[in-house]
């Protein structure tokens, strides 16, 4: 079964704003031919002000699927067309307190369904440049066509090579034999051939044997690598709390509802997951330290 | 009641009597069957009752031909590899679209290997075109691999018949019969099949046990070697506890042959027809007059299994489904794929699989709540309308990625 938050489950279980909404101006219909999923958000806008001011969803698929929907319409409602576009599936994802890595997709195609509505209500051709292939790397969450592409682009022939340039491999290695496979097929259009050697993991990139106090004690050291940065802004960071692969922080001062605060949170989620060499999630802790302190005993 | 088990096919609990019979295995009689001295003697003995058990289920002639392995993939695996090594000079394998992936992805591998496997194509029931099977076989095949009756439908392929158009073209045939064996009576020695995989936890014996059944006289190549153990057709010391378990499972699946094709057949039945006759826009999949007396698959348009699953599950209902998103891979069931099912069906297929254990009150309870559930998820699907799915001028059509 899968890893679903409580906040997941809750979201599926009780969707907001499930159904049609009868006197919608803006309409999005995607699909993800990867898992078959589809979702229809039907959004109220106000052309004068351009704010949102109701949103409902369809959705054929899954748990996290549902839940996704869920979660974008309660984000949405309210915003300005243009702060909504800034809205990112790892927004979706946060508010859920996250996902599991094979489940990101869901929350793309939420971020698909509210560009396609606005376009579908701005009168533009809505195009998906988007495409997924099958999940290879299950710590870091990359699929096959971003490593295919990456291979190709930069005429990478090895596995370390890939390990740089995706990440992915570069935790606990079961992946490789995946990347191989995509190495030799993309090596032999540019008429090369792949020469398997073992593979020396990056020392940074071996999941390091840690106890908690020590994880913790990283966790921070990175916090405090981009502290000096986000105080540059007049913002800062502060670790909240460390439950399994899921980062609680809270960003103050300026970063605290920041336009760029999705955008932050994901680069230094990177910085984490390259430092513990394992796939964290990093959630802002006001969408989840409450309910998630007050459900536990 | 603590939950509703409706899912079989995927394992077992394993029987009362067969936990108990495997205990003194761990403690009392912890010898090792290869030692001289008595503690091993006794294990030895109990290993060679189990066979015997074993033998009894299958209808072997031999109980030499059953050798114990850790699970139906590594059954499934030794006979694909023994079958391509003990005849190295044909290059070519036929299987079926249907498989298990134990057989598929071993398939795929020796593929690159340089190996040209055959996939036998299904049609919208999941039956076999024999005339296609009739012209791959020839002298450049090493063996067919088809199983006895499907995970997902429960439906039968003709097993029987394709060994024995095998034999005649002189091609090795191997069934993987997981789902089949303990369910269906099976009787090998009259049969021309030449390999045979089941495994205990699909029928109420522990995980980690398999047999591979062996037909005397066939040419055989170890995927395991380092001991005379199972005659040297699979090193290692034996799980003895296990063996001795699967043994007293065989027996008990023997005596509970009538009730599981009399009496499950007709739980299964009642469930089937209840959630049809209360489900619009729902059918079964498969080959429905020829299959697994436990197993039901229904299809529910327009609607997705996961989600179907997590809320059975709030009932403590547990089935399975052929969704993408309820395997590890996000794949969508490549059964439903090859028999050509929509996906707006075949991610709504959900999976019920009985047991001799499974009670009518039980399948009462699942034919009363399934309807609302399905209810529940078409009210927010983008297919479904008021009272069914959307008109087609209307219909929904999403932009794909």
């Amino acid at each position: 079964m899968w890893d679903y938050s409580d906040k997941v489950k809750e979201h599926f279980f009780s969707p907001r704003n499930a159904g049609a909404l009868e006197d919608a101006n803006a309409v999005g219909d995607v699909g993800s031919l990867n898992c078959g999923d589809a979702l229809r958000l039907m959004l109220k806008v106000d052309a004068d002000t351009q704010t949102i001011q109701d949103a409902r969803f369809q959705t054929f698929g899954c748990g996290s699927a549902i839940a996704s929907s869920s979660a974008l319409t309660e984000i949405i409602k309210g915003m300005k067309l243009d702060d909504a576009l800034k809205v990112s599936n790892q927004d979706i994802a946060d508010y859920l307190d996250g996902l599991p890595p094979e489940k990101m997709h869901c929350s793309v195609m939420g971020r698909e369904a509210l560009q396609a509505a606005i376009a579908n209500f701005r009168g533009e051709v809505w195009n998906d440049d988007h495409e997924e292939g099958a999940l290879i790397c299950k710590c870091f969450a990359i699929d096959a066509v971003l490593i295919e592409e990456t291979v190709r682009a930069n005429s990478l022939s090895t596995v370390e090579d890939v390990i740089n340039y995706t990440k992915a491999g570069g935790g606990c290695s079961s992946c490789h034999e995946g990347i191989e496979e995509i190495l030799v097929k993309v090596l032999a259009e540019r008429g090369e051939t792949f020469s398997p050697h073992n593979v020396e993991l990056p020392e940074a990139a071996k999941p390091a044997k840690l106890t908690n106090l020590q994880r913790i004690k990283r966790i921070e050291s990175v916090l405090d690598s981009v502290r000096p940065q986000l105080q540059r802004d007049h913002g800062d960071i502060e670790l909240v709390d460390v439950d399994g692969k899921t980062i609680y922080v809270n960003m103050t001062g300026a970063c605290a509802g920041c336009q760029m605060e999705a955008m932050t949170l994901q680069g230094i989620q990177e910085k984490l997951m390259a430092d513990l060499g394992e796939f964290v999630k990093l959630v802002p802790s006001r969408a989840g330290s409450l309910s998630r302190a007050a459900s536990r005993p | 009641m603590d939950g509703i088990y409706l899912d079989n096919n995927a394992t077992t609990r394993v029987d009362d009597a067969v936990v108990a019979a495997m205990l003194p295995f761990f403690s009392e009689q912890f010898g090792n069957p290869s030692s001289m001295h008595s503690f091993g003697n006794k294990v030895g003995l109990a290993i060679k009752k189990a066979r015997m058990q074993v033998q009894e289920l299958l209808g072997a002639e031999h109980e030499s031909e059953i050798i114990f392995t850790s699970c139906g993939t590594e059954s499934d695996s030794t006979a694909l590899l023994s079958a391509v090594k003990a005849n190295p000079e044909k290059k070519e394998i036929i299987t079926t679209v249907l498989e298990h992936p134990a057989i598929l992805a071993q398939c795929s591998h020796l593929e690159k290997e340089g190996y040209k496997i055959h996939t036998l194509k299904v049609d919208e029931k999941g039956r076999l075109d024999l005339d296609e099977y009739a012209r791959l076989l020839s002298d450049r095949v090493a063996v067919v691999s088809a199983m006895w009756a499907n995970n997902e439908t429960g439906s039968y392929f003709p097993v029987l018949k394709m060994a024995e158009m095998a034999h005649a073209a002189g091609v090795l045939f191997h069934s993987d019969a997981v789902q089949a064996v303990g369910k269906v009576p099976i009787d090998l020695k009259n049969s021309k099949i030449d390999m045979l995989s089941l495994s205990g936890h699909k029928l109420h014996a522990p995980k980690g046990i398999g047999v591979l059944y062996l037909k005397r006289g066939v040419r055989f190549r170890p995927l395991l070697r380092g001991g005379n153990q199972e005659r040297g057709r699979r090193a290692g010391t034996e799980n003895t506890a296990s063996i001795v378990a699967l043994g007293v499972a065989c027996e008990l699946a023997q005596a509970a042959m009538h009730y599981e094709n009399t009496e499950v057949r007709r739980l299964r039945d009642k469930l089937e027809a209840g959630i049809l006759a209360r489900v619009p826009r729902a059918f079964a999949t498969g080959d429905v007059d020829n299959r697994l007396p436990n197993t039901s698959n229904i299809a529910f348009e327009f609607i997705e299994g996961e989600a179907i699953l997590l809320l059975l599950n709030k009932f403590g209902i547990a089935a399975s489904s052929g969704s993408a998103c309820t395997s590890g891979s996000l794949e969508p069931s490549h059964v439903m794929r090859a028999m050509g099912i929509p996906y707006t069906a075949a991610h709504g297929t959900t999976r019920f699989s009985l047991s001799r254990y499974t009670t009518e009150a039980e399948i009462d309870r699942v034919i009363q709540v399934t309807p609302g559930i399905v209810a529940q998820l078409r009210k927010i699907s983008p297919y479904w309308g008021e009272t069914g799915p959307v008109a087609e001028d209307k219909a929904f059509a999403p932009v794909y990625a």
